[in-house]
């Protein structure tokens, strides 16, 4: 399957934001490893204001390594990152302070407790105030649910709780944007409502939230915004709406005069017909299915179930990302 | 989550110079001597004196013409300070170093912690200066835990008082003490020179353990070359060529010369190495 915007060409832009500018926006980024392997091949990543972005793409596709490029982690083979309106990673003193971030996963010292490593992060800041440092402590810890476990030592922690401690740290400072990657990795289905229900009180406060997630229906249910990868490359980035819009919505008519029925669809303008004597399909376009269903009837069709069905984003990311199960790269 | 809520304070970068942050040193000296491996390296550091002075002590008696400063420890205790440190520059001190210093980037690596270090964000430069400078402290820390420990040992078992030098001549015990500084001070910085060359290390590789054994490796090595005599000709590019040079401190009049020397020495290790783990960290890829 070939997807519908093919890398390298003009994609759909975003809609811009409330800002009107870009949060993260990138140009030709590409990051070619050592070995020679390209991880990220030239994406051009625009994440506008206030979005929350789902960033799609199976194991090794290069989510994790375009999200260290944006964080000056690693650095670029090639292309420009700006995030927050600076550079990264020449300006990132300046960007960074703006960004809480969750990067494969939470990482503190073993032997501290919860709120000490968060004590340690605020430390290391130096655009936090001291005299708040506590306050702001409590407040991150009681944000993600964690004021009971704070005394506890990290080692102690469930998967979960290190997960929700890693949200708190991310959240120490008010954010103009948030990059969370796989936060709902090892969580409970209560501590993922949880996020979604965060993820979505920062949004609507106009923070800017780029989520990498595999887990689709989270996606469709938190985001606005949709960037799809495959083996490095950006293979789809629009509106959630206009990935709908992209959306094949198949009818089918269940009837004895399927052939008459499979007339009709056609005579309506519809496309990829396909009949089997019980029941006749066609993929809707831009008619509305009630049209459909006035034609059959004026037709004298026997119309015995008829039903709209819209692919499921899971779907649609197979289209994009192709069929097998390997990982790519 | 309004920005008004929290006050902020000025962006790290807008001075001419760079800010290092006093509290993000704190928090590292804190993790260094918080940690209770490190605090069971200076137990054991301070028990070294004690079983030097005691043994000196039930020994006393008949070994009377023992070695120069351990023989000194009869007439002052403070010798008991300056035996130990003797006793200790030269591997154990370094040992002491490398366990500390091969954690500071590999270690955070391993953890992963680094990362989110560097997205606070930590300038790269910033938490390589400020690790290089709990270092520092650690390394003052345990030459100053055997002095101390020496200095308690030595004034409750032996005589205190004036101190009679290697030169044969008296200083009082003020001066006596200050020149025990001075070598506290020494060991130090020399330990300061390996520890440079143990954060270069560090920055190599993301298994702390192996940070720790090669930087250990290198100094131990560096012994074992300036132990042969045939190699004399490279004995004065080895850090371990110095670490003892303090004899003089100990003897009137009070000269530096030697002193000077082996100081030189450590700050161009420190700068020739300091450097390179600079050069080495602010262009890395951090995938840990």
């Amino acid at each position: 399957m070939k997807p519908p915007v093919p890398a390298g060409e003009p994609r759909p832009q975003p809609p811009s934001g409330a800002g009107g500018s870009l949060a993260i926006e990138t140009a030709g980024l590409t990051k070619r490893f050592r070995g020679g392997q390209v991880a990220v091949d030239r994406i051009d990543l625009a994440v506008p204001n206030g979005a929350v972005y789902g960033f799609l793409g199976p194991n090794g596709s290069g989510k994790t390594t375009t999200i260290r490029m944006l964080l000056g982690l690693i650095f670029a083979t090639s292309g420009s990152v700006q995030v927050l309106g600076h550079l990264v990673p020449s300006r990132a003193a300046r960007a960074l302070p703006g960004v809480g971030a969750l990067v494969e996963g939470p990482a503190f010292h073993p032997y501290l407790s919860g709120r000490a490593n968060l004590a340690r992060l605020d430390a290391a800041d130096l655009s936090a105030y001291r005299g708040d440092s506590r306050r702001r402590i409590s407040e991150a810890l009681e944000r993600v649910g964690l004021s009971a476990a704070a005394g506890k030592r990290y080692r102690n922690y469930s998967l979960g709780m290190r997960q929700r401690l890693g949200i708190a740290a991310a959240l120490l400072q008010p954010r103009q944007l948030l990059m969370l990657d796989e936060p709902t990795n090892g969580l409970d289905p209560q501590g993922t409502r949880e996020v979604r229900h965060l993820v979505a009180e920062l949004a609507r406060d106009g923070t800017t939230v780029f989520v990498s997630s595999h887990l689709l229906s989270e996606v469709e249910q938190m985001c606005s915004h949709v960037g799809v990868m495959r083996t490095g490359a950006l293979v789809w980035q629009s509106s959630m709406a206009d990935l709908a819009a992209q959306q094949k919505v198949r009818v089918t008519v269940e009837t004895q005069d399927s052939v008459v029925a499979k007339g009709v669809l056609a005579d309506l303008g519809l496309t990829e017909i396909a009949e089997d004597g019980a029941s006749a399909s066609a993929v809707l376009g831009a008619r509305a299915p009630e049209q459909v269903v006035a034609a059959l009837v004026a037709a004298g069709v026997g119309v015995r179930g008829f039903a709209v069905a819209k692919p499921a984003l899971e779907e649609i990311f197979v289209q994009l990302t192709g069929e097998g199960f390997d990982v790519s790269g | 989550m309004s920005a008004a809520e929290t006050r902020r304070m000025p962006a790290g970068a807008a001075g001419p110079l760079p800010r290092l942050g006093g509290r993000l040193l704190l928090s590292e000296i804190g993790m260094v001597m918080r940690r209770r491996r490190n605090q069971l390296i200076l137990v054991t550091f301070a028990a070294i004196p004690i079983i030097i002075g005691t043994a000196v002590k039930l020994a006393a008696p008949s070994g009377s013409d023992a070695g120069a400063l351990i023989g000194n420890i009869t007439h002052n205790g403070i010798f008991v300070s300056f035996t130990a440190l003797v006793v200790v520059i030269p591997i154990f001190l370094p040992m002491a170093v490398a366990v500390v210093v091969g954690e500071t980037v590999a270690g955070e690596a391993n953890l992963g912690t680094l990362r989110y270090l560097l997205v606070v964000p930590v300038g790269r430069t910033r938490l390589l200066v400020t690790k290089f400078l709990a270092v520092g402290f650690w390394c003052l820390a345990t030459a100053l835990t055997v002095a101390i420990a020496g200095l308690a040992i030595g004034f409750a078992l032996f005589p205190r008082g004036k101190v009679t030098l290697l030169s044969g001549t008296e200083t009082s015990m003020v001066g006596g003490l200050g020149r025990l500084s001075v070598v506290v001070g020494y060991a130090a910085l020399m330990m300061l020179a390996i520890a440079a060359m143990g954060l270069f290390i560090s920055t190599l590789t993301e298994v702390p353990i192996a940070a720790m054994a090669a930087t250990l490796a290198v100094a131990i090595t560096m012994q074992v070359l300036v132990a042969i005599p045939q190699l004399h000709a490279v004995h004065p590019w080895l850090i371990s060529r110095y670490l003892l040079d303090f004899g003089d401190v100990l003897r009137d009049p009070l000269s530096f010369a030697g002193l000077t020397h082996g100081c030189l020495a450590a700050l161009a290790y420190v700068g020739v190495f300091f450097s390179l783990a600079w050069a080495r960290f602010t262009t890395k890829d951090v995938s840990s």
